[in-house]
C-alpha cells in the first residue's frame, strides 16, 4: 500500500507541531521518521494512524483519500512505544483481540492457529499463557508486534520501537524487525530520534526538524551528502567552524575550502572527527593539542585553532598524543553551509 | 540480624495489635459473648422469628437496589469527574464525600422532608402516584445516599491511572467504543469496582441514622435489622440484640471474604513469575 502525505498541518493550542509536510511512501517500503523530540515526527505517525486529525493536507492510502476515515476502520497496525499491551489478557489473547473485535467472523480455532502462527513468526512460542507483566521488555514488543501484524494491516506504524529497550537487545531486535519487514513485504513506518537505528534499518530516512522535513534519502544519501547544517548536526558528531565565504570559496585561518552554491558571507565548515589529518607541520588549519580522550577503537583528539576555535578529532590509538604539541590539521571531506541565525 | 530501614518495628506492631484488640475485636468479641449466653434454642427463636426474618429481607434487599443504583452513578460520576474537563468539576469532585461528612440524622432528616408528601420531591413523586417516605424506596434512597462516595472513590484514582494508549490501541485493532469498553476498561477496574461495591454495601447494610427518619419503620414492611437490635436494646433484652447484631456480624463477614476472593481472581494477571 503506498502511502502519500500532501501539505500536512497540525497545531495543539498554540504550538504548530507540523509544517506542511509532504511525503510519499512507495509500496513495501520500511521509512524512518528521525528527529529530535518536538520534530512533529510522532504527531505525523499518529495522523497517518488516525489517531490525530490533521488541520490542513490529506493523507492518502493508494489512491484513496484515508484522511477521515476512523482509525478503527483504517486499517493500520500501530506498534506503541510501551507497547501498550492489556495487562489483563495473556499474550495470545492480546494477540487475537483484533480478530475477536474483527466485524469478519472467525471461528476459535482460526483464531488459535492463526496465534500460533504469529507466536511462531515473533519467536514467542510457549509463551501463549503468560501475562504481559510476567515476560521481558524485547519479549512485550515482540508481542505488541505480533498483535498489530494478525488484523492484516495495510500499513505498519511504530512509535519509538526500540525506544526502552537495552542496547545490545536494541540491535538484535532491530535486525529481527529488517527480516520480518522482508518477509511479509508490508508498507512500514517508524519513528525515531536514534539515527544509528535510522540508518541501520530504514530504506529511507526522512529527517524532521521543527515541524518540518529537512531532508529524505536513503541512507547513503543523508549520510554522504547531508543538505545543512541541522542534517549534518543531528546525523553524528560534528566539528564546527566559523568560515567567510567570498565567490564559492570559503576561509577559515587563511586556509580555503570548496563552497560552491554558498553565498558570499558568514558560513560554517563542518567536518566529521574522523575526517582530519595531524601533521607536525604541513598545508592546513594550525592548531595546538589539549587533551585526549581514549576509547576501545581509537583516541579522541581535543585540539584548538590558532584562531581559538575548538575541534575533535579521532586517530589510531597509536597516537603520540603530547599536550601543547604544534601542528596542523588537514580536513577531509568539509561541508560548508550558509551560517544559520 | 538483617538491618531494617525503619526501625521500631517491635513498637509499632505491638501498638497496632492491642489498638485492633482493644477497638475492634474487643466489643464484637463482648458481642458474640453476650449472643452466646442465650441458649442455641433461643438464640434460634430470636434470628429466625417472622419480624427479624423481614428485617433481613427489607435491609439486604434495599441494600443491593442502593449498591446497583450507586455501580451505576457512582461509575459515571467518577468517568466524568476523570475524563472530561468541565467548570466546576473541582465542586462537583467535592460534593462527592459530602455525604461522608454530614451526620447520617442530618441526612436523614433532610431526605425526609424532601420527600415527605408535602416536601418538594415527594410533593411531585406522589402526584405521579409513587410514594417514597416510608416506603423501602425511602430506605433505598437513604443508603444509596450514603454509600455514594464509596463506589467514585475507589474507580477514581484507577481510572486516573489506566494508560490511555490501551483504548488507543484497541482502536487501532478495530475495536468499537462498547468494545473497548467491555474488553479493556471494565476488566482493569474490576477489582476497584468489586472494592467500592462491598464498601458501599457494607455500609447499607449498617446505616442507621438516615434510614430511621425516612423508613417509617413499620415491622414486616420497613423496618431495617439494625433498627430491631436498637429497639431490643431499648428494651433492655440485650442477649436478644446481640443475637440479632451477631447476624449482621457474620454477612458482613461472608460478604468481604466473597469480595476479597473475587478481587484476588480478578487481580491474577498482576502476579509475576
Amino acid at each position: 500500500m503506498k502511502i502519500r502525505l500532501d501539505k500536512i498541518v497540525k497545531t495543539f493550542d498554540t504550538f504548530r507541531a507540523v509544517h506542511g509536510v509532504s511525503l510519499d511512501i512507495g509500496s513495501g517500503e520500511l521509512v524512518a521518521l528521525l528527529g529530535p523530540s518536538g520534530s512533529g515526527k510522532t504527531t505525523i505517525l499518529r495522523m497517518v494512524a488516525g489517531l490525530e486529525y490533521p488541520d490542513e493536507g490529506a493523507i492518502f492510502f493508494g489512491e484513496e483519500n484515508a484522511t477521515d476515515i476512523e482509525v478503527r476502520h483504517r486499517g493500520v497496525g500501530f506498534v506503541f512505544q510501551h507497547y501498550a499491551l492489556f495487562p489483563h489478557m495473556t499474550i495470545g489473547e492480546n494477540i487475537a483481540f483484533g480478530m475477536k473485535v474483527s466485524k469478519t467472523r472467525r471461528s476459535a480455532a482460526e483464531i488459535a492457529d492463526r496465534v500460533a502462527d504469529l507466536l511462531r513468526l515473533v519467536q514467542l512460542d510457549g509463551l501463549k499463557d503468560r501475562f504481559p507483566a510476567q515476560i521481558s521488555g524485547g519479549q512485550r514488543q515482540r508481542v505488541a508486534l505480533a498483535r498489530a501484524l494478525a488484523v492484516d494491516p495495510k500499513v505498519l506504524l511504530l512509535d519509538e520501537p526500540f525506544g526502552a529497550l537495552d542496547a545490545n537487545v536494541r540491535r538484535d531486535l532491530r535486525r529481527w524487525l529488517r527480516k520480518i519487514h522482508e518477509e511479509l513485504g508490508i508498507t512500514t513506518l517508524f519513528v525515531t530520534h536514534d539515527q544509528a537505528e535510522a540508518l541501520d534499518l530504514a530504506d529511507r530516512v526522512v529527517i524532521l526538524d521543527k515541524g518540518r522535513i529537512v531532508q529524505t534519502g536513503t541512507p547513503e544519501e543523508v549520510c554522504r551528502a547531508p543538505e545543512n547544517a541541522f542534517v549534518m548536526n543531528f546525523l553524528g558528531d560534528a566539528n564546527r567552524l566559523k568560515a567567510t565565504v567570498t565567490a564559492g570559496r570559503a576561509s577559515v585561518n587563511e586556509v580555503l575550502f570548496d563552497a560552491t552554491g554558498v553565498p558570499d558571507g558568514a558560513a560554517e565548515l563542518f567536518f566529521r572527527p574522523a575526517d582530519v589529518i595531524w601533521r607536525e607541520d604541513g598545508a592546513g588549519i594550525p592548531a595546538v593539542l589539549l587533551r585526549v580522550i581514549d576509547r576501545p577503537d581509537s583516541k579522541r583528539i581535543l585540539a584548538v585553532t590558532a584562531d581559538g576555535q575548538h575541534v575533535e578529532f579521532d586517530t589510531a590509538p597509536e597516537f603520540p598524543f603530547r599536550p601543547q604539541s604544534r601542528g596542523t590539521l588537514e580536513i577531509l571531506r568539509p561541508k560548508v553551509f550558509a551560517a544559520a541565525f | 540480624m538483617a538491618r531494617r530501614i525503619l526501625p521500631g518495628l517491635p513498637l509499632s506492631l505491638g501498638i497496632t495489635l492491642v489498638y485492633v484488640a482493644v477497638i475492634v475485636v474487643l466489643p464484637l468479641g463482648a458481642l458474640i459473648f453476650k449472643a452466646a449466653s442465650l441458649g442455641p434454642a433461643d438464640y434460634w427463636t430470636i434470628v429466625s422469628s417472622d419480624r427479624a426474618v423481614a428485617s433481613y429481607r427489607v435491609t439486604l434487599l434495599c441494600a443491593a437496589a442502593a449498591t446497583a443504583f450507586n455501580l451505576v452513578f457512582g461509575m459515571a460520576l467518577a468517568w466524568v469527574i476523570v475524563r472530561y474537563r468541565f467548570p466546576g468539576r473541582r465542586f462537583v469532585d467535592a460534593l462527592v464525600d459530602l455525604p461522608f461528612a454530614l451526620p447520617t440524622a442530618v441526612a436523614g432528616i433532610a431526605l425526609t422532608t424532601l420527600f415527605a408528601s408535602n416536601g418538594w420531591f415527594g410533593g411531585a413523586l406522589s402526584a405521579l402516584g409513587i410514594k417514597v417516605a416510608y416506603t423501602p424506596i425511602g430506605i433505598i434512597i437513604a443508603m444509596a445516599f450514603t454509600s455514594l462516595p464509596f463506589i467514585v472513590r475507589t474507580v477514581q484514582p484507577v481510572l486516573e491511572e489506566l494508560d490511555g494508549a490501551l483504548e488507543e490501541a484497541a482502536q487501532t485493532l478495530g475495536a468499537s467504543d462498547g468494545e473497548i469498553f467491555r474488553r479493556v476498561l471494565l476488566p482493569q477496574l474490576l477489582p476497584a469496582i468489586l472494592a467500592g461495591l462491598s464498601l458501599s454495601f457494607a455500609r447499607s447494610l449498617g446505616e442507621f441514622g438516615a434510614i430511621i427518619f425516612i423508613a417509617g419503620n413499620q415491622p414486616y414492611e420497613t423496618e431495617i435489622t439494625a433498627l430491631l437490635a436498637f429497639i431490643r436494646l431499648e428494651e433492655y433484652d440485650y442477649p436478644a440484640s446481640a443475637a440479632i447484631a451477631s447476624i449482621m456480624l457474620l454477612a458482613a463477614f461472608l460478604m468481604l471474604a466473597v469480595t476479597n476472593i473475587l478481587q484476588t481472581r480478578a487481580l491474577r494477571y498482576t502476579v509475576k513469575g
